[in-house]
């Protein structure tokens, strides 16, 4: 069964000889004919293209040729452009919108011979945490389809999770790589802002988000992370540092990392379940020669409020660009301005609504100082935090959530709660770290649970290491969630 | 827009979304919940604070004056709602 | 009571580059509909901007060329509006902090020079065009990221004439520096002229008054002429004047109200998270520093002063960059500039504008002119033979000298030659010659025109007059 394998194990058997690319893309197109009525994590796929490219990567092999994903299949978050594929962004606004380009992440897997395939659902336009906003219905939960899948990734980790790919790659505003991860039982990995070329993913808040993989394990998100990051004279937010052998990173050796507690993540609202995981994880940690710390976050309680300025402020001026004049589903009006209000009424859902008139109240006259630039001097203050922790510990560990998945529907009539289960995630995007959620354990009825690790910008390395030095002692991350 | 503050009206106004008063009603209480829960931010003394806008410090990304191919003309209109003579159509613009 | 009245202008114009503002489309007027266009400027999901270094670079310039300050730290901010020809429904520009800051430029007024202070000139992103049909409009995208320059005045115009000689001086210095071509026919630049009156005497603005988007200098003129008498008639009958937008109608000649303060926009400016600031460096203000040039108005009057020429010759040379710098060439160290002027004023540009040419494709040095202008002076060629000899030397691009002895035009001078040709035209003509002597002097002229013709135009026309006048005197 190919498409429950991991890419490294894909790529073994590919480079045996064992497999082709052919057979492992046609065992995730045959997965998910089979499982995704229950799970709605794929939006679209193609797939006749998907073999085609299945196709022409086994005819590269057979040339010789060699490459890092060589014939893997890789999903894409509805958020990011593929030439020739729909693009929605899980929204009805965008209508029959076909891309005409693809994202600097897409050229990159592309030239490293994944087989780009299939648009993963999400919550609409990246806005929410359970993929419930999803204009096309919410994905489900593998290990429980009547709950959410977590989000705004949520397509992204249920297709990795119930193996209907062999990897993904979601983006991450305020923790929707790593949240659904988390729920889902996978790996998911937000780089530091500026690692990953931003150019094709349709923005929600332009100083946060960042591209990412999701996968079955540490080892992949090191290999896929090593694929997409990198240099783009297309985005001028991407750092120009060099990309390093993440997988080389991989040692198993974490003796003397130092790793950070910090005291305010005691919140309440945080399950004793969840909490039990992630202390246990962080004993496991420490039993492999990690020296574990408490630290200081003292911001911490301002970190949502900032971050829903800042990130719903942002977004009313990027989704500016959906009114019905260049693209999308128009309702036609007798003036640019109806036609502008008539389409976005109708194209957009409730809570990206919400969100751009948030936004654009914080940025409006008589009220940009008080909301919108007391925010991002929180922020500074919120990132001197992080700055500061980083000169006692070399990485962060936490519960990725507060609660393991719950029902759908359970939180839908309240926003505002839905924000608050964002508190350990969010920070890290204000700051501009690196974080990643690997799995950590189950609830007693069997969900998944994420421990959460940061880094310092650009430590993705020592962020690798030990998530996988942990991976290595313990087998969450191989269990499967039963679909039959 | 009756069930709305003013001030949200505003901003509902200038983001040109049509909304149900049904709607309206519902946004206008969970915005003002969320204005309440962000005010939080006025506890925090910020004198003298920097505000951040970018979360790393890069300057000067620039491009070179240089040419790059484009798409095709078919490509930039394919996913036009409406389009004559190669233009984008849109209701009569009067100002 | 006596009003005046007080003028500011933004004015924005469109940088000469090769591509636009943020990405590799061809900036470039007159393509089919929504050719030059790529995601970046049709405003795609998706897409990223990445700002032309040579547009900052001649943003920098063109503050440089006004005076102004290049401060170390400049930003982009978004600018949010809806319209159909705005891709992303906000704009990209500079709000607080821009490239360039606080100048000033000089200009000729009436008799005088007057000094209007430059605010700011900052960076921005132009909008697509739209076309209005009967029960539509349509967008053309080509336009949408062109670089574009906004150069806004502190309030220091007081009339109409006043804005409108600024503006001319503004364009020049423009074209000058090479920053835009200035073309108002292709729209490249548009001004915003903000209005208002008060008594004279009193310190505080009146209520300012905003006519959008003039496409011509003229029309500015009118426009302000206009609506500064509106004004004032409005206080003279007691009337008040409320901030607002008006439109200026340039077939009936009026300005009509398009919107007050109160539906003003509510723009939402906010720090572009997409683009990081520019710290312009010592060493990149320098090259830029290093291409600036001469202003126009320093031109003419170092124009006036070295080379003794008149006003309006020294203003066709400022008019003409490239044939004053031609000029310039040609007069070096030449005893009549003047007459270098005219021969590059006149024959020189008859002959460019009759082969379509310009002055980068004349074949011979500049230096010649001088030379041409030498011979005559030194009696070696009459005028008239010059005309052939800088004929011959724009066809060849050979020197006039040379041209002069190969085909042996050299004046004829010597006076033993010249008497020959003197008597064979007195004999010839026994009665001009009668004339002449009882005291008809245009007698003498006919003569003299009899030599010149057996001469071939040779004769040194000077010379003959006194022959003729010797031999029929005695």
């Amino acid at each position: 069964m190919p498409h429950t394998l991991t890419i490294s194990q894909l790529t073994d058997k590919l480079t045996q000889g064992e497999l082709t690319s052919r057979d492992a893309t046609q065992s995730c197109l045959d997965r998910i004919a089979a499982v995704d009525d229950q799970l709605n994590a794929f939006l679209s796929h193609d797939p006749a293209d998907a073999l085609a490219q299945a196709d022409a990567a086994d005819a590269a092999r057979a040339a010789g040729e060699t490459k890092p994903l060589l014939g893997v299949p890789i999903a894409m978050k509805d958020v990011i452009a593929v030439n020739g594929h729909p693009l929605n962004c899980a929204s009805k606004i965008l209508g029959d919108f076909n891309s005409p380009y693809d994202a600097t992440v897409t050229q990159k897997l592309r030239d490293a011979g994944a087989v780009v395939f299939g648009r993963v659902n999400m919550d609409e336009f990246a806005m929410g945490s359970s993929t419930e906003n999803s204009a096309f219905g919410p994905a489900r939960n593998p290990w429980d389809t009547d709950r959410i899948s977590g989000g705004s990734s949520g397509g992204s980790a249920v297709a990795v999770a119930a193996d209907e790919c062999i990897a993904s790659l979601g983006s991450d505003t305020g923790g929707s790589i790593r949240q659904p991860a988390a729920l889902c039982g996978c790996v998911g990995l937000k780089p530091t802002y500026g690692r990953v070329s931003r150019y094709g993913l349709v923005a929600f808040a332009s100083s946060l988000d960042q591209i990412g993989p999701i996968t079955k394990d540490v080892r992949d998100a090191a290999t896929l992370l090593g694929v997409i990051a990198g240099e783009d004279p297309r985005d001028s937010t991407n750092v120009p540092e060099p990309v390093p052998d993440y997988t080389a990173a991989l040692t198993g050796d974490i003796k003397g990392m130092k790793i950070g507690l910090p005291r305010e993540y005691q919140v309440d609202g945080l399950d004793p379940e969840v909490k039990a995981a992630t202390d246990a994880a962080v004993a496991e940690l420490e039993k492999l020669g990690a020296e574990i710390k408490e630290i200081s976050l003292p911001h911490t309680e301002y970190a949502i409020a900032t971050y829903y300025i800042i990130a719903t402020a942002e977004a009313s001026a990027n989704l500016a660009r959906f009114e019905g004049v260049r693209y999308g589903a128009r309702v036609d009006g007798a003036s640019p301005e109806q036609m502008n209000r008539a389409t976005r009424g109708a194209g957009f859902g409730e809570e990206v609504k919400r969100r751009i008139i948030l936004g654009t109240y914080v940025l409006s006259s008589g009220y940009y100082d008080a909301y919108y630039l007391r925010a991002q001097k929180a922020r500074t203050l919120i990132r001197q935090d992080f700055l500061n922790a980083f000169e006692q510990v070399d990485l962060i560990a936490s519960p990725t959530t507060p609660t393991s998945a719950f029902k759908i529907g359970e939180k839908s009539g309240d926003p505002l709660q839905m924000y608050l289960s964002d508190v350990f995630t969010i920070s890290c995007n204000l700051a501009g770290l690196c974080g990643i959620s690997v799995p950590c354990g189950f609830s007693k009825i069997g969900l998944p649970m994420g421990l959460q690790l940061l880094g310092q910008p650009f430590g993705e390395p020592d962020l690798l290491r030990a998530a996988h030095a942990y991976e290595q002692v313990t087998d969450w991350h191989t269990k499967q969630p039963n679909l039959d | 827009m009756g069930n709305m503050r003013e001030d949200l009206q505003h901003a509902v106004k200038l983001a040109r979304i049509e909304l149900t008063a049904e709607e309206e009603a519902r946004l206008g209480s969970q915005l003002g919940d969320i204005l309440k829960y962000v005010d939080k931010l006025n506890e925090l003394d910020v004198e003298g604070v920097e505000p951040t806008a970018h979360a790393v410090p890069l300057t000067n990304v620039l491009r070179e004056d240089e040419p790059r191919e484009s798409i095709s003309h078919e490509a930039a209109m394919r996913n036009a709602p409406k389009t004559a003579n190669g233009l984008f159509i849109v209701p009569k613009i009067v100002e | 009571m006596e009003y005046e009245a007080v003028i500011g202008l933004e004015t924005h114009v469109q940088l000469r580059t090769r591509t636009k503002m943020w990405c590799g489309c061809a900036n470039e007027y007159g393509a089919e509909a929504n050719t030059n266009v790529c995601p970046v400027c049709l405003g795609l999901p998706g897409v990223l901007p990445v700002p032309n270094a040579e547009a900052l670079r001649k943003t920098a310039l063109t503050g440089m060329l006004l005076n102004c300050d290049v401060p170390s730290y400049a930003k982009w901010d978004r600018k949010n509006y809806f319209y159909p020809d705005n891709p992303k429904n906000y704009q990209l520009t500079q709000l607080d902090f821009p490239s360039t800051i606080e100048g000033f430029v000089d200009f000729e007024f009436g008799e005088g020079t007057e000094r209007v202070r430059i605010n700011r000139a900052h960076l921005e992103e132009d909008v697509g065009k739209s076309t209005h049909f009967a029960d539509h409009s349509g967008v053309d995208f080509n336009r949408a990221g062109v670089p574009l320059l906004e150069i806004v005045t502190e309030p220091d115009l007081t009339g109409a004439d006043m804005a409108y000689e600024y503006l001319n001086a503004l364009k020049a210095i423009l074209e000058y520096g090479g920053v835009s071509d200035c073309d108002m026919e292709k729209g490249q630049v548009r001004c915003d002229v903000n209005i208002s009156v008060r008594p004279i005497g009193q310190t505080e603005l009146g209520e300012k008054i905003e006519i959008k988007n003039m496409n011509s200098f003229s029309g500015v003129r009118r426009a302000a002429g206009y609506e500064i008498e509106r004004q004032i008639g409005v206080l003279r009958e007691g009337g008040t004047l409320v901030q607002e937008t008006r439109r200026w109608d340039d077939a009936v000649g009026i300005t009509e109200s398009m919107r007050t303060k109160e539906d003003a926009h509510d723009y939402r400016y906010f720090p572009d998270p997409d683009l990081m600031p520019h710290t312009p460096s010592e060493e990149w203000l320098a090259e830029v520093r290093a291409s600036v040039m001469e202003l126009p108005l320093a031109r003419k009057r170092r124009l006036m002063a070295d080379f003794q020429l008149p006003a309006s010759d020294a203003e066709v040379f400022v008019g003409d960059a490239a044939l004053g710098d031609y000029f310039e060439v040609a007069a070096n160290g030449a005893k009549n500039p003047k007459a270098v002027a005219n021969w590059v004023m006149n024959n020189l540009q008859a002959k460019l504008v009759e082969t379509g040419g310009s002055v980068a494709d004349v074949k011979f040095e500049a230096s010649a002119i001088g030379e041409l202008v030498g011979l005559i002076e030194g009696g070696q060629i009459n005028s008239k033979i010059a005309q052939d000899v800088f004929v011959k030397m724009f066809e060849s691009g050979k020197s006039p000298a040379a041209i002069v002895e190969e085909k042996g035009l050299s004046q004829v001078s010597d006076s033993g030659e010249l008497e020959a040709f003197c008597n064979e035209a007195i004999e010839a003509n026994p009665g001009p010659a009668e004339d002449f002597r009882n005291g008809k002097e245009t007698a003498l002229n006919f003569l003299k025109g009899q030599v010149m013709k057996a001469s071939r135009g040779k004769a040194n026309p000077q010379m003959v007059g006194e022959l003729l006048k010797n031999i029929l005197g005695s």
